[in-house]
Parts: C-alpha cells; structure tokens; sequence
C-alpha cells in the first residue's frame, strides 16, 4: 500500500507521539524518588502522643484548605483558637503551631510540595523557619 | 406536471422548525418542481454511460439494475481510495452545525437536510454502517444505517439539491466541503444511471458537438454573425473574428450560452468588439466551443473527456495561450482541475498580453488567462478609451460567482473594470460576497424548468440581498462573470426583484468602450437608447 | 434519545470502575492494565487512522477553498492567508486554523425578519466556546504533566502559576478547570437548545460531551471537594510511567473517585481514534485548508490520472466537414 504526503504526515505524526510519550521519554535513567516526609523533630519527639491538629489521613489531604481557613479566621475575623473534631483547642498560627512541631520545613513541607511541583504561597507573607542546609 | 405557480409572497414563507420525527425516520418524499427529469438513456449511451434506462424519479420503483447494492459500495470503496477528501471528511465532521444555516437551500426550504451537515450525513450513516468499525459494531447509535432503496433515493434528491457552491466549506472549521461529498454522490448515483437530463443532455452534446447547447460548427458561426450584425449597427464597425484559424496567438473559450440566449449574447458581443479594439490576434474554435463543463456534475473521467477539448485544440491551432470568458464552474474547473488533468500544457507558452506586455505570471503553469484578469491589466496600462457614462443609467452591483469566488478567488479583478466601466458601483451586504457570496440557487446543472421552486428558493437568498441594494440604492443591473449566473439570475430577478436586470462584465465595457472609427452611439448593446440619447433615433 | 443514552453510557462507565476499583478491589486491572490498553489503543489507533486510513488516499486536485483575493496582476493585493499561493501562506493560513478557529470565528448567524427579509448577524459564541474548550483542555493536559514527571521544569511550572494567579482558595482554583466545566455545558445546551443542532446531533456528540464533562467533573471534585491522596496518585503515574507499578496496598489508598477519573479518561482514549475526535488529526490533513492555491502557477500531480477516451477533432470534423466548409471554417482535410 501505498502512503501518499507519507513525509509530512510521519513528521506530524512523530510530533504526535511525541507530545505524547513526552513524559516516558523524559523519566528515562531517572530514579523515581518517593517524597519521605520526616517528623522527627525536636518538638515531635518530645510529644507523649504523636499526633497533629487532626488525623493524619485528613492532613494530608486537606491540610491545605485548613490553612486557608486558619488564615481567613485569624487574618480577617480575628478568631484565634482552633477546636478539633474531638474537642482539643489549639492556637491558630502557622508559625506557633504547625511549624513549631514541623520545624524542618525543606524535609516535610517540601517534600511533597517539590514531588507534586506544589507552590504554597504561605511563604509570601511568613517567615520560613531557618534551618541548617542538609 | 402541474406548472409552477406559487407566488414570492407563499415561497419566502419558510419554516425553520425540524419535523418530529429524526431525520433517519423520516423518509425522503420526492417533491414536484424541486428535482429534474430523469436521463434518457441514449443521452447517456453517447458517451457510455453506465446504466441508463427509464425511470421517473416520482416513481416508486426506478428500476435499478441487480445487485446495485454491491454496485454502489464497492464504487464508495473505490472513490474512498482515490479521494483523501472523501475519507477526511467522512471520518471528521463534529456536527457544531456551523455550516447549517449558511446554505441557500436550506435558507430558501427549511429543510432540514438540505443543512449542509445533515445532506453529507447522508452518505456519512452509510460509510459508517459499511467502512468503520464502530458503525459495523454499534449501528444506529453510532450513526449508521442500512444502504436501502430509501437512502438511496433521498441521496439522489439531495445530492442534486445541492449546487457544489462551497458556501459551506468556508465556515466549516476543518473545512469540509460538501462540494466534494455531492460529487461523490452523483459519481455514485451517475453509475445507476440515476442522472437528469438537464445534466445528460449537454454533456453528451458537449462530448459530440463541442458545446453544451449542441451548435453545430455552421451554427456557431452564424450566431456570431447576427452579433456582429448588431455591433455593426450600433457602432458602425464591421468585425470580422475568426473561427479554427491556426496560427493565431489566442485561444478564446467561452461558455456556449453566451452565443445562445440574452442576456449572456450581450457579453459575447462585449468580448467581439472589445478584441477588435484591441486588434487581438485570436480565434474561436467551435470545436473547444464550450468553456462550461456539465460533466464536471457526472463523474469526474467525464468532466475530464470534455475538458481535453481545450488543450487539444489549443495545440492543433497552434496558439501561444488561451483566454478564458466569464463562467463560473467553468473557472473552477480551468483553475483546479484542466492542468492536473489534461497537462501539461508543455506546448502553449507563459500567456503575455500582447497589448501592455504583462506576463500572467499567475497562469504560468495552465496557460489559461481569465478575461477579467485581461482586461483589468488593459484599463490599469490605459490602453483602452472608455466612456462610463455611457453606463450611467445603470446602478450596477456585482454577484460574485460561487465557483470563482471560493474555487478560485477573483475578486478585485471584476470589480477594478466594473469601476471603470460605470460610476455607480454598489456592494451588496458584506456578507453576501466575495468568499461568502450565495449562489444563484441553479448551479451544478440544476437550471432546469421543471424544478422551478427548487431554484427560486435556492435564489431567494441572493435575490435577498439584491433587493437590498435595489432598495437603499436603487440599484437595477445586477453584473457577474458566469453564464449560468446570467441566465439563471435573470429568471430570478423577474420573480424576487422585478425590476433588476442581469449583465455580464463585458456587456458593460462593450458599452462603455469608445472604438476607432466608431460613428456616435445612441444605443448599448441591447438595442436600447443609450443615457440622453434617446430621442436620437 | 441521544442525551438519554449518551448519559446512561457514561454512567455505565462511571459504575463499573466504581465496582471495580471500589467494590472488587481490582485495582490493578483500573490503575495499570486498562490505562497501558488505552494508551496503546489510542496512540496505535491514531496512527493507523491518519498514516494508514487517510495517508493510503491521495489528494488528486488541487481543491483549496479560496477565501480572499487570488495571487494575480501585481498591483492587486492578495489575501495571503486566505487564499495561499506559497507553503508560508499555508502555514500560515493552517496556524490560524488550528490555534485560533479562524473560519469558526466567520460564523453568522442567518434570520429571516419582517417576514421575508434575510438578516446575518453576528454568531461568536459558538466559536468563543470551542476554543475555551479546546485550550482550557489543553492547559489542563499539559497541566497533569506533574503526576508523570520529576522535577518538573520551569514553563510547567508558569502555566500551573498562570493557570491558578486568581489565587482563590486552597488549593488554588485552576481557570481552566472553571472554563472547561462552562465551556462544554454551553457546547451540550446549544445541542438541545437549537432545534437544528439537536436536529443533527447524535448519540456520539453527546457522549463525548458528557465523557469530557464527567472527566473534568471527576478532576474537579478531587482537587476541590472529596479530596484525594495527590502524593499517591503522583506515585501510581510515576510507576506507570517508569513501567514499574507501585504496589498494591499504595493503589488500594487513592480513594475510588481517582480510579472514576482514571477510568474515564481510558475510555476516552480508547474511544478517540474511532470517533469523531480524530479531528484532531483530519483537521491538519483537510485538502480545502492544506493546500498551495497555486493551481494555475504549479501542475498538481493526481497520481492515478490515467487516459480516457475523448471525442477527437478528427471525429468531429468528420462529423461535420461539410457544414464547416459551408460557414467558411476552414478543415484538415477538404
């Protein structure tokens, strides 16, 4: 059989694959490293419970609107006290609560947020912690 | 048949709303004075033809040959094959429904499949049903359905409702043309010897005699003598043009229904005196007496047997190039088709005007040259003595042709001489010329009599904006560069804007043309007195 | 009909990766084996429909659809993306179809007023909305390409920040996402809403319609709503891509919904070169669009012209030489 205009149609067709085995092609030789988000800080380690605001199944996937509406509470409504789904009150501050037990933000924050190419803007307006280069 | 008698007021009362039932379920019902008579088998014999035998379209059986069936996809396979048109364009239509309302038919009917999406859906459920593997597996959900003696028949009503004007393949977004699918549809029905005579008859005349209206040589000649009879009387100046004169420069192939019936006669004698100005060394053939092409609207080996015509008596003459007259498919054709056909056109030389030395650089490969494109290039180096006000009873709009509008793409080149032939000049709606003029409503051999509301309501919508022009601006000459246009056009007029007249491009400058030699002209070219000079008779 | 069953198929769809991934705990027939099917089906089928389908036909004739003034006499000025007479042009004329809809962008919009009178106004919205859709699709491609590759380079990383700059809630609300769900509910009302385009519609515009819509739908609400685990999704990709599937007990945390979305866009893949979405393709191989509107400069080559039997001047002077002799037309042979 035959292919007539084969030339410009294999060229578009090769763009074609191409764009589409794109991410195939570029992983090639590159080992798939896994986010390992660590906790074991001072501050963590020297809890008797380990455990954070809420359930660490409900952190991870909703960490991120809870810190939106900590924001809205605290910023725009001047609440400042946060009462978890069992009741425990804990204080409304990224940097007093959250990252005073995750203080190693480059081995937990960006962990996940480099993996998934996740920019948090929380960093505009807050001070990253200073921690030592690793 | 009952004759046509509806009146502008019933016809332009459309109705837009789509039936009830879904357009698979509602079968098509042949209606009278909306198709054209049957083929009658010698005329399609003449030029074998497959097939030909007597049917009547209004008929329930039309008498189709065994197997047809088989007949028909194995030809779909075979068009598939050889057009990656066809196949794109089966495989890719989205049904956005752009196309829908841009069709004249469908303006001018309501009918729903005459949408130009909907009349390709036709053929589309078949391909489907026989050629993917989805129609194969999922059937009407996916689209497809049976070929059936009803499918069959609401292919032929529809495929020759419809004029190839690609109106629609300019506001499609992947560019389908329907053109290409009705070709395919009369390819097919053509192989059943489903043709019309309106068709059928001029090609095979065409194919015998050299022209569509079958003039014999003899007969050619003397039509060009009553013209020159006339030329002489308006202007004094005997012409005297030659016909199969070897050795001339020029080739000149027109349209036959120039030489036939007014107002295209008009143009003819526009063409005569406007070479004889020029002392043009050209000549006529009787035998290439034909610029149309009505087999391009059968199949296209036959469009190309009738088209060799032109390069072979172009070669026997032994002219240097050929000048083409104003047509409309028969520019599609000359500009797409003749070279890939009948080239090349290795023994006919690069056309150069002979008058201003411009080299049509645009034609280098075909050697054919548009008369507008000529003349323009004539007026533009000031080689012709016009006077335009002998136009000046006329308010002039111009009526791009679908085939040189969207097939080709003369534009500005009509209207420059246009302009410089008559001061009053108007456009029509913007969006009804140029790339997105409206057909006349009978192209594609559609300008029979018996199909007379078929072709009034293809018209209605350039007659629409005709009357727009005719109103606001009073305008009354309504000029193309088609000879189909001219005499479909004017039929027309008559019914939507009485009131407007019909002229092709040369008649105006025929007028407008001051000759050597010339005694005062009181009249134009139709005989009629000529602005302030009518009490000179 | 065509909405009702179009609607019953995607919730067909819907259903049995819900009762697979969800119920049967086939996650990795959901999350790796029908995902490589589809991919293959899709790429495969692609190429067999545009190289082996459309590439085995020619294009005999020059057949562009002419939309401006021709290349001519010098001093009139020629559409040069309109009606192309050089490879430039057509590339030209070919980018603007493509990228920005040019010839949707004409559509009118034909009425009847007054009775008899026939008005063309303008129509842009069908045009406004396709090209959303079809960049807001787009974006949200080349958006995902996050979950299939590590360090994820820079312009991917811009349009993700162009694409979410309203900067509107957490996680931030993508554009696209918010386009698409508009753009595709407009494109499914105008075809039941505009008796004609219902008139034309099939089962197939709907389905496709609502694959893309549940597709998006599905995404949407695992970004904004029932969240689920990103970190594992990205793991499960990065498997899929690297040919090295993540375990079991990883597959089995992503919530179901992943495994809907997952299921859906398979099905989409799958369906795609099969349907009427391979305009994808046939939009670049359209012989009105792609070609030279040269055919007068340049002999197009129709490579199965082959000789027909003609009517001769041989013939017909045959037929004719008295009657030629008789008007004064001279003959070959007296």
């Amino acid at each position: 059989m035959k292919i007539y205009d084969g030339g410009k149609i294999i060229v578009g067709l090769i763009v074609f694959v191409g764009l589409f085995t794109f991410p195939f092609v570029y992983n090639i030789g590159k080992a798939n490293v896994m986010p390992e988000p660590k906790i074991n800080t001072p501050a963590i380690n020297e809890l008797t419970e380990k455990k954070c605001v809420e359930s660490k199944q409900f952190m991870r996937a909703e960490h991120m609107q809870l810190l939106n509406q900590w924001r809205d509470w605290a910023v725009r409504k001047g609440e400042r006290v946060y009462v978890n789904s069992e009741g425990k009150p804990y204080t409304i501050s990224l940097q007093n609560t959250c990252m005073h037990c995750h203080s190693n933000k480059k081995e937990f924050c960006d962990q996940c947020h480099n993996y998934m190419a996740v920019n948090p803007y929380c960093w505009n307006c807050h001070i990253a912690p200073k921690e030592k280069e690793s | 048949m009952a004759k046509f008698t509806a009146k502008p007021d019933e016809l332009s009362k459309i109705d837009f709303t789509p039936p009830r039932t879904r357009w698979m379920e509602t079968p098509v019902e042949i209606r009278e004075h909306m198709f054209c008579h049957a083929a009658k088998p010698k005329e399609l014999d003449v030029v074998g033809f497959p097939n030909g035998h007597e049917w009547r379209p209004q008929d329930e059986d039309w008498k189709l040959p065994e197997n047809w069936e088989r007949m028909l996809l194995e030809k779909m396979s075979d068009l598939l094959g050889k057009y990656r048109s066809f196949k794109v364009f089966m495989d890719i239509c989205v049904r956005c429904g752009a196309c829908a309302d841009k069709c004249h038919f469908f303006i001018g009917t309501g009918d729903p499949k005459n949408m130009p999406v909907l009349r390709a859906e036709l053929m589309r459920s078949v391909y489907r049903k026989n050629f993917t593997a989805a129609g194969k597996i999922l059937r009407k959900i996916a689209g497809a359905r049976d070929l059936t003696v009803n499918v069959l028949k609401e292919w032929w009503y529809y495929f020759y409702q419809c004029t190839e004007c690609r109106r629609c393949s300019v506001f499609c977004p992947y560019g389908i043309d329907q053109a290409e699918i009705t070709m395919m549809g009369r390819e097919l029905t053509n192989l059943l010897g489903l043709n019309i005579g309106w068709i059928a008859g001029p090609v095979a005349a065409c194919y015998m005699k050299g022209n569509h209206l079958g003039l014999e040589p003899h007969t050619i000649t003397s039509s060009v003598e009553f013209f020159l009879d006339d030329i002489e009387t308006i202007t004094g100046i005997r012409i005297n043009p030659s016909f199969n004169r070897k050795g001339a420069e020029i080739l000149f192939v027109t349209p036959s229904g120039d030489l036939f019936a007014n107002p295209g006669t008009y143009t003819a004698m526009g063409y005569l005196m406007l070479f004889h100005e020029l002392g043009l060394d050209y000549t006529w053939s009787t035998y290439a007496s034909e610029g149309g092409n009505f087999g391009f609207f059968t199949t296209n080996e036959m469009a190309k047997r009738l088209n060799s015509k032109i390069y072979a008596e172009a070669k026997r003459l032994g002219v240097k190039w050929v000048l083409g007259g104003e047509c409309g498919h028969m520019w599609r054709v000359l500009h797409q088709y003749m070279d890939t056909w009948n080239g090349p056109a290795d023994f006919l030389e690069v056309p150069k005007s002979p008058i201003t030395g411009t080299v049509f650089e645009n034609a280098k490969s075909t050697k054919m040259v548009h008369i507008t494109e000529f003349t323009a290039d004539l007026i533009k180096n000031g080689k012709l003595k016009l006077d335009p006000s002998r136009n000046d009873h006329l308010k002039v709009t111009f009526h791009d042709s679908c085939n040189t509008a969207r097939g080709m793409g003369i534009f500005e080149e009509p209207r420059y001489v246009i302009k410089n032939v008559c001061k009053h000049f108007y456009e029509m709606p913007e969006d009804t010329i140029r790339e997105k003029t409206f057909c006349c409503g009978s192209g594609t051999g559609l300008n029979a009599s018996e199909n007379m509301e078929l072709r009034l309501r293809g018209g209605f919508a350039r007659a629409n904006a005709v009357r727009f022009v005719h109103e606001h601006y009073g305008v009354n000459m309504l000029a193309n560069v088609c000879a189909i246009d001219r005499a479909t056009l004017s039929t027309s007029m008559d019914y939507w804007v009485p009131g407007v007249g019909v002229t092709g491009v040369h008649e105006l400058v025929g007028n407008a043309l001051i000759m050597k030699g010339e005694k005062e002209r009181t009249i134009d070219l139709r005989m009629e007195p000529l602005p302030g000079k009518e009490g000179a008779q | 009909m065509g909405p009702i069953f179009a609607l019953f198929a995607v919730i067909a769809l819907v259903l049995v990766a819900f009762v697979g991934a969800g119920v049967a705990n086939l996650h990795f027939l959901f999350g790796v084996v029908i995902p490589y099917a589809a991919f293959a089906i899709f790429i495969v089928g692609f190429i067999y429909r545009v190289l082996i389908w459309w590439g085995s036909s020619p294009v005999p004739f020059c057949i562009t659809t002419t939309c401006g003034q021709q290349e001519t006499l010098p001093w009139i000025k020629q559409s040069k993306l309109e009606n192309p007479s050089s490879t430039s042009g057509v590339i030209g004329r070919m980018a603007l179809e493509v990228l920005l809809f040019r010839s949707l962008f004409r559509n009118l919009k034909t009425q009847m007023v007054e009775g008899t009178k026939l008005v063309y106004g303008e129509a842009k919205w069908l045009w406004l909305a396709a090209l959303a859709f079809h960049w807001s699709f787009l974006v949200i491609v080349v958006r995902h390409l996050r979950f299939f590759i590590q360090n994820i380079p820079a312009p991917l990383k811009a349009i993700e920040g162009l694409d979410s700059f309203l900067q509107v809630g957490a996680p931030l609300l993508y554009i696209s996402d918010a386009v698409i769900l508009l753009a595709v509910t407009y494109l499914f009302l105008r075809r039941v809403f505009i008796p004609q385009v219902k008139y034309i519609s099939l089962a197939a515009d709907y389905f496709a319609l609502f694959l893309i819509l549940s597709i998006a739908g599905t995404g949407v609400l695992m970004r904004y709503f029932l969240k689920v685990d990103v970190v594992g999704v990205k793991e499960l990709a990065m498997g899929l891509i690297g040919f090295n599937p993540v375990e079991a007990k990883k597959m089995q945390e992503i919530g179901v919904l992943f495994y809907i979305h997952l299921f859906l866009v398979s099905s989409l893949l799958m369906y795609f070169p099969f349907s009427k979405l391979v305009h994808m393709g046939g939009v670049f191989l359209s012989p009105t669009r792609n070609m030279t509107a040269n055919s007068r400069m340049k002999r197009h080559i129709n490579p199965w012209n082959y000789p027909v039997h003609v009517h001769t001047y041989e013939e017909y002077e045959n037929d004719f030489r008295e009657k030629m002799k008789g008007a004064g037309i001279p003959v070959e042979k007296e």
